[in-house]
């Protein structure tokens, strides 16, 4: 059973905020339709294939099964069994063999089952590919794309549920991206392809259903890597978030705009790296209070890591102590009680906000 | 010395524990073999049916510059090290370096390789400069990687040499990337990966093998068998004698060959390319080797005897070459002539390595990302 999406994540593009919306410089507001999170990477994978032919898919039951939540559906029908290779169960094996396809200017786009099997292919991802170009002084580069979904909410438990941004994060030499939107992740993956970085492309099974506004497939967008968005405007608290902790941050902020007149500004980070500080410090100097929320663990996390720098380089900015929010320090129990205990869902955004407030 | 004096005995397999599974072994693999996990036997005692063309005279004596080239540039790092003017691990290829020259000749221009730590025989194979390579082993300003990579990391993409790697097996998988890449835009290029005896005990090895084979990868599995993983000899670790019966289990065609003459290895090479660009699939090469020193510089060697290293010496690539070129009528004058011209050439490289600056220290936050967003846009 699909957990079903709250209104919020139906209607997860806010308008009027960052520059969604736009087409680049074009000011022209193009004629919006409604789209889910698959189709919108569905769409980005096959424009990015029909653009450049050195971009190839490569995984697990993406080919012929369409991938195991379909994102890659209908690809090896139109793009054939070259550029679309269904895997044997070797993570190992097919990552590594993305980094030497990516060395020679191939743009492979690995897919992780689950992004909790980082952790199988964990050498070649952050031995190899993360370090390739640095290890040979620049002489070789790896656009590499890792993408897959991550994240609990679908009581998959501990091997299946983790969130990995901040495991990403802690290595040099690869981007990180997690959007929470059909729109951002169309405009960030095709962003992602065509980087000469590896990009870990986090993905959330809880978003992947869930509907947004996007151009028609016509109309090509790309939006940078390293560009937060101002998702909801307020003046007492900033959040800053990313993947399907936006949604629960946005819930959180119509709470207490309703119920305690707090008004919250939500910034999705949209990249864990590189980390557009520079969007945050300049809601936090509108507000005075940071909230960094995500779903990876709250213990040397993106959060603390943000926290950190804000009192590092924006001190005067904070008038109540910045503070982070992510999953409490246990593996991902299966029962639907036990895994909403452990994530930081709504209620406790609400209730760590109303602590800051002193409300 | 104990453990050495068990090591010989192991080696004639008076082990039961080795036993079992020996007749089964030639049983299947229809060749009667020395075990690939003794640690005395010799190269020359390889199963090898394969026809050996006799190579032009010309062609063997730019082989044995090459091999000299290698074996004098790796004595002069080893004595830097002692000086104290290497870092970190460094592993020499002396004896090994046979597996590298035969197999570089028998390739062509575009073709891939990457290796191992165990790697400056190749780079050197592959046409790296060796002034430059010292210089990176030494951390220099001049090295080819900015002395960022070192020892274990020799590159150079513009000689196909793709990287070497500090993880046990590593280099495998993107062998067979770049045999993919070549499969999938239509071209004639192969890929070579060099691995050790140890790395056959690596998942990410079983996984290649399986996808190479089902995948018919352009792609040649070259295993320099020295008997060694690092400090412990292969019949303490491995489950089979014939090591070569691994990949046979993926379907794969394999070779056992003695990896210390040139002319076996190129002519070895030179057939698993040809199968690999008809599109007949990988094809594993097992060279039957020894390392003459030790696992890396300051290895105290307790766990071979000397007499061991002794045997081998008679057998190791230079001595097998240098013979051949004087049965095939090159003078002993002719031959003192280039071991100076080369010796001289190693000098030259390790002064220019010695005189090279320090990297700025700038260079230690460059290359850790690519600059320009996209490639194109």
């Amino acid at each position: 059973m699909l957990t079903p999406p709250s209104e919020t994540v139906k209607d997860c593009v806010v308008r009027g905020a960052g520059e969604t919306g736009k087409l680049g410089g074009n000011e022209r507001l193009i004629s919006m339709r409604r789209t889910t999170y698959i189709q919108a990477i569905n769409e980005a994978l096959r424009e990015e294939m029909q653009r450049d032919e050195d971009v190839f898919l490569i995984g697990e039951d993406i080919g012929h099964y369409g991938g195991l939540f379909r994102v890659t559906r209908n690809l090896l029908d139109e793009f054939g069994d070259r550029r679309v290779l269904d895997t044997p169960i070797s993570e190992q094996a097919f990552m590594g063999m993305a980094l030497g396809a990516a060395i020679v200017g191939m743009r492979p786009v690995v897919e992780l089952m689950y992004m909790d099997f980082t952790l199988v292919a964990a050498d070649q991802i952050f031995n190899q590919i993360a370090k390739y170009r640095y290890m040979t002084g620049g002489l070789l580069k790896v656009p590499v794309v890792i993408r897959g979904q991550q994240g609990g909410g679908k009581h998959y438990g501990s091997q299946h549920s983790q969130s990995v941004d901040s495991l990403y994060a802690h290595f040099p030499g690869i981007r990180v991206v997690a959007p929470a939107t059909p729109y951002d992740a169309k405009g960030l993956l095709k962003t992602a392809i065509r980087d000469d970085n590896p990009v870990a492309f986090l993905e959330h099974k809880m978003l992947y259903f869930t509907r947004g506004e996007a151009p028609p497939p016509e109309e090509e967008y790309l939006i940078p890597l390293g560009k937060a968005d101002v998702k909801r405007v307020g003046t007492d608290v900033t959040i800053t978030t990313f993947s399907y902790c936006l949604h629960q941050a946005l819930e959180a902020a119509e709470t207490l705009a309703e119920r305690h007149g707090v008004s919250c500004e939500v910034v999705d980070l949209r990249t864990v790296e590189p980390l557009d500080t520079e969007t945050v410090w300049e809601s936090v100097a509108k507000t005075g209070r940071l909230l960094a929320v995500h779903e990876s663990y709250a213990n040397c996390g993106v959060g603390a890591e943000l926290v950190a720098r804000a009192y590092e380089e924006a001190p005067y900015l904070l008038q109540a102590p910045a503070r982070r929010l992510g999953m409490a320090p246990v593996s991902i129990p299966v029962s639907r009680v036990l895994e909403a205990e452990v994530l930081p869902w709504k209620e406790e955004i609400v209730a760590t906000v109303l602590e800051m407030t002193g409300r | 010395m104990k453990l050495a004096d068990n090591a010989t005995k192991m080696g004639t397999a008076e082990d039961p524990a080795i036993q079992p599974n020996s007749e089964a072994a030639e049983a299947s693999s229809g060749l009667v073999t020395p075990a690939s996990i003794t640690t005395d036997v010799l190269p020359s005692d390889s199963a090898t049916d394969l026809e050996v063309p006799a190579l032009p005279t010309d062609l063997l004596i730019e082989m044995y510059r090459k091999l000299l080239a290698i074996r004098l540039m790796e004595e002069a790092l080893l004595a830097a090290a002692e000086e104290g003017q290497i870092g970190g691990a460094m592993h020499t290829a002396i004896g090994h370096e046979a597996n590298a020259v035969g197999a570089a000749y028998a390739l062509q221009r575009g073709d891939y390789v990457t290796c191992t730590y165990r790697g400056h025989h190749h780079g050197l194979a592959w046409g790296m400069d060796p002034g430059r390579a010292i210089a990176e082993v030494m951390g220099r300003g001049d090295g080819f990687a900015k002395g960022k990579g070192g020892s274990m990391h020799f590159v150079s993409p513009e000689n196909g040499m793709m990287g070497g790697n500090g993880i046990v097996a590593a280099q495998v998988p993107h062998a067979a990337g770049l045999a993919l890449a070549s499969q999938l835009r239509g071209e004639d290029r192969v890929a070579i990966t060099f691995f050790g005896d140890g790395a056959l005990f690596q998942g990410v090895m079983h996984e290649t093998f399986n996808m190479a084979a089902k995948w018919k990868l352009p792609l040649i599995f070259y295993c320099e068998n020295n008997r060694y993983s690092e400090m412990t000899p292969i019949w303490r670790t491995s489950s089979i004698e014939d090591i070569f019966l691994f990949p046979r289990a993926y379907g794969m065609a394999t070779m056992q060959i003695d990896g210390n003459d040139v002319e076996v290895v190129h002519a070895a090479v030179s057939q698993a390319a040809e199968r690999a660009r008809s599109g007949l699939g990988p094809t594993f090469i097992e060279g039957i080797t020894y390392r003459l020193a030790g696992h890396m510089a300051g290895d105290l060697e307790t766990y071979r005897p000397p007499e061991e290293v002794e045997k081998q010496e008679a057998y190791e690539p230079i001595v097998v070459l240098r013979s051949k070129l004087l049965t095939r009528g090159v003078d002993e004058t002719a031959i003192a002539g280039i071991d100076e011209e080369v010796d001289n050439m190693i000098d030259e490289a390790v002064a220019f390595a010695e005189k090279s600056p320090w990297p700025d220290a700038a260079e230690a936050y460059r290359d850790v990302y690519v600059d320009s967003a996209f490639r194109d846009g």
